[in-house]
């Protein structure tokens, strides 16, 4: 089972060799509302960590989507253009947004593990 | 990400203040401003929380964003079947003349609605302008017969109800009944459901009122809304609007709608939001709302002019505006929202005012303001959502037609 961290604006990456997936959590599809549009990074866009790279627009409001890492893009989710409610329903399956050639797997340090998420979001509530 | 925890636009501040911030951190509710004071509750407060809904703060009040199943699913129940949306945080206040005075001839000193020619049981859509024409704010009035029955925006109400006792207060009698509740049962099922409590009620066209019994409680029911769509607003003692809002969602075609819905339904019906698409920068003219402007009311009428700026807005109906409300179809998916800008061959020629996603035409819609020689329709223009152009068609609205029951 990879290894999935968090950030504390509510993305996930999952990482498998040296690209992660990234998506954002449960806790932030609940809160955003229905999602009826995701615009995604193209592949081949180099990112820093903490760069906007996407969008999510909900029925209520947009929101950017920050790299949890810095990279290369290598992929969008482009079933994500007709089917973006797949982000509510699976936000951690189907619901992934792009995926990513870490370029220093060190930043993963810095990001929070599932039992520190989960601390963080109660103590949101 | 930063989740808008709310992402919705109150009405009634001008100029949006910063209500709208699509970047509004989870912290960051900035609805009401705090310096209002405490939040204040409807009558139906612990309804809400017992259906699950998710309370925001708007327009000083705790309010319904929406409930467990979410926006899509209740703006599409409201178009199909029957929703039921709490505005008892709207203002409600009753004009009652002071002897030897006409309520209606006092009230049209301050809007450009034909008030005066309303016959008992009648109601109209009206909007409250300053010296330059521009709108303070919008209303419904209707006539009961011995008073008139204003509603207008939460968040003007208090500023509203100073301006009418102002500037009426001789001659009218002015008396908020901010404490009632107000009710308003939408979609096309609504008279089904509301007919078995009320069957008065059914006999009721767009646009008029009566008072009707319901759970042994005297209501005025109006058939009227604002989604665009057939439905009534039902004002109840504030004491008994809970009881009645629970024989109404015992109804087996009613859900109960939050705020958010309330917005997407008014956007696709094309619909003006106070604070967003009009204001004290736009006049009944610029906003598409010349319909609401009686004939008696207008240059040659037996009752022309006698509001505020009621120069400005008769030149501009003579004339042209200098810019107007219209319609915007962007292509593809991407939604653009309040504030983007309007471009023709790159220039700027507006902003939007209004923008989302229309579940009932599945995509992206806007309304907006561009000058005048540009408010044609089939115009293509850019809308700059984050700096990238979308391109965009200009459209009559509505975007979803109106259903409105006229007998």
């Amino acid at each position: 089972m990879a290894d999935v961290r968090y950030t504390n604006e509510h993305e996930w990456i999952r990482v498998e060799g040296d690209v992660g997936t990234v998506g954002i959590s449960d806790y932030a599809q609940e809160q955003l509302g229905d999602v009826v549009f995701v615009d995604v990074p193209q592949a081949g866009r180099k990112v820093a960590k903490g760069e906007s790279v996407a969008v999510v627009e909900s029925v209520k409001a947009a929101s950017d989507i920050y790299a949890p890492v810095s990279g290369e893009v290598t992929e969008s989710n482009a079933a994500l253009a007709d089917s973006p409610g797949d982000v509510n329903a699976e936000p951690m399956g189907k619901g992934w947004f792009f995926k990513l050639r870490l370029s220093d797997k060190s930043e993963l340090d810095g990001l929070m593990d599932d039992k520190a998420y989960a601390a963080f979001v109660k103590g949101l509530s | 990400m930063r989740p808008n925890l709310s992402g919705l636009r109150t009405e009634g501040v001008a100029n949006g203040a910063v209500l709208a911030s699509a970047n509004a951190t989870l912290t960051e509710t900035v609805l009401s401003d705090p310096a209002d004071g405490p939040l204040k509750r409807t009558p139906l407060y612990e309804l809400h929380r017992e259906l699950g809904a998710r309370i925001v703060p708007f327009a000083g009040y705790e309010m319904p964003v929406q409930y467990p199943t979410g926006i899509l699913a209740e703006h599409a129940h409201t178009r199909t079947a029957a929703g039921l949306f709490d505005v008892s945080h709207m203002g409600r206040v009753r004009l009652t003349a002071r002897p030897g005075h006409d309520a209606a001839r006092a009230l049209e000193t301050l809007v450009p609605g034909d008030i005066a020619g309303l016959q008992a049981g009648q109601q109209r859509y009206t909007q409250f302008t300053d010296a330059e024409g521009n709108i303070l704010d919008d209303l419904m009035v209707t006539s009961t017969g011995d008073h008139l029955f204003v509603v207008c925006n939460a968040s003007c109400k208090d500023a509203d109800l100073a301006h009418m006792q102002k500037h009426l207060g001789d001659e009218v009698e002015v008396e908020a009944n901010f404490a009632r509740g107000l009710l308003a049962l939408q979609g096309p099922k609504a008279v089904d459901a509301l007919a078995r409590l009320a069957p008065a009620a059914a006999g009721l066209v767009f646009m008029t009122g009566t008072f009707v019994t319901i759970d042994g409680a005297q209501c005025y029911v109006t058939r009227s809304g604002y989604t665009g769509g057939d439905g009534f607003e039902i004002s109840t003692p504030g004491d008994r609007t809970d009881a009645i809002a629970r024989k109404l969602l015992a109804q087996p075609e009613v859900k109960p709608i939050g705020l958010g819905a309330r917005d997407s339904l008014r956007l696709e019906a094309g619909l003006c939001l106070y604070g967003h698409d009009i204001d004290t920068t736009t006049t009944p003219v610029e906003a598409g709302l010349l319909w609401s402007i009686g004939k008696d009311r207008r240059a040659g009428g037996a009752r022309a002019g006698g509001f505020p700026g009621a120069a400005i807005v008769l030149k501009q109906i003579a004339d042209g505006p200098p810019r107007k409300r219209v319609g915007l179809l962007p292509e593809g998916k991407a939604i653009a929202r309040e504030g983007a800008e309007i471009a023709i061959d790159g220039k700027v020629v507006g902003k939007v005012t209004s923008g989302g996603f229309s579940p009932t035409l599945g995509r992206a819609v806007a309304m907006g303001y561009v000058a005048r020689a540009h408010a044609v329709n089939g115009t293509k223009v850019g809308l700059l959502v984050r700096g990238k152009p979308v391109p965009a068609e200009i459209v009559p609205m509505p975007f979803v037609k109106h259903a409105y029951y006229r007998g």
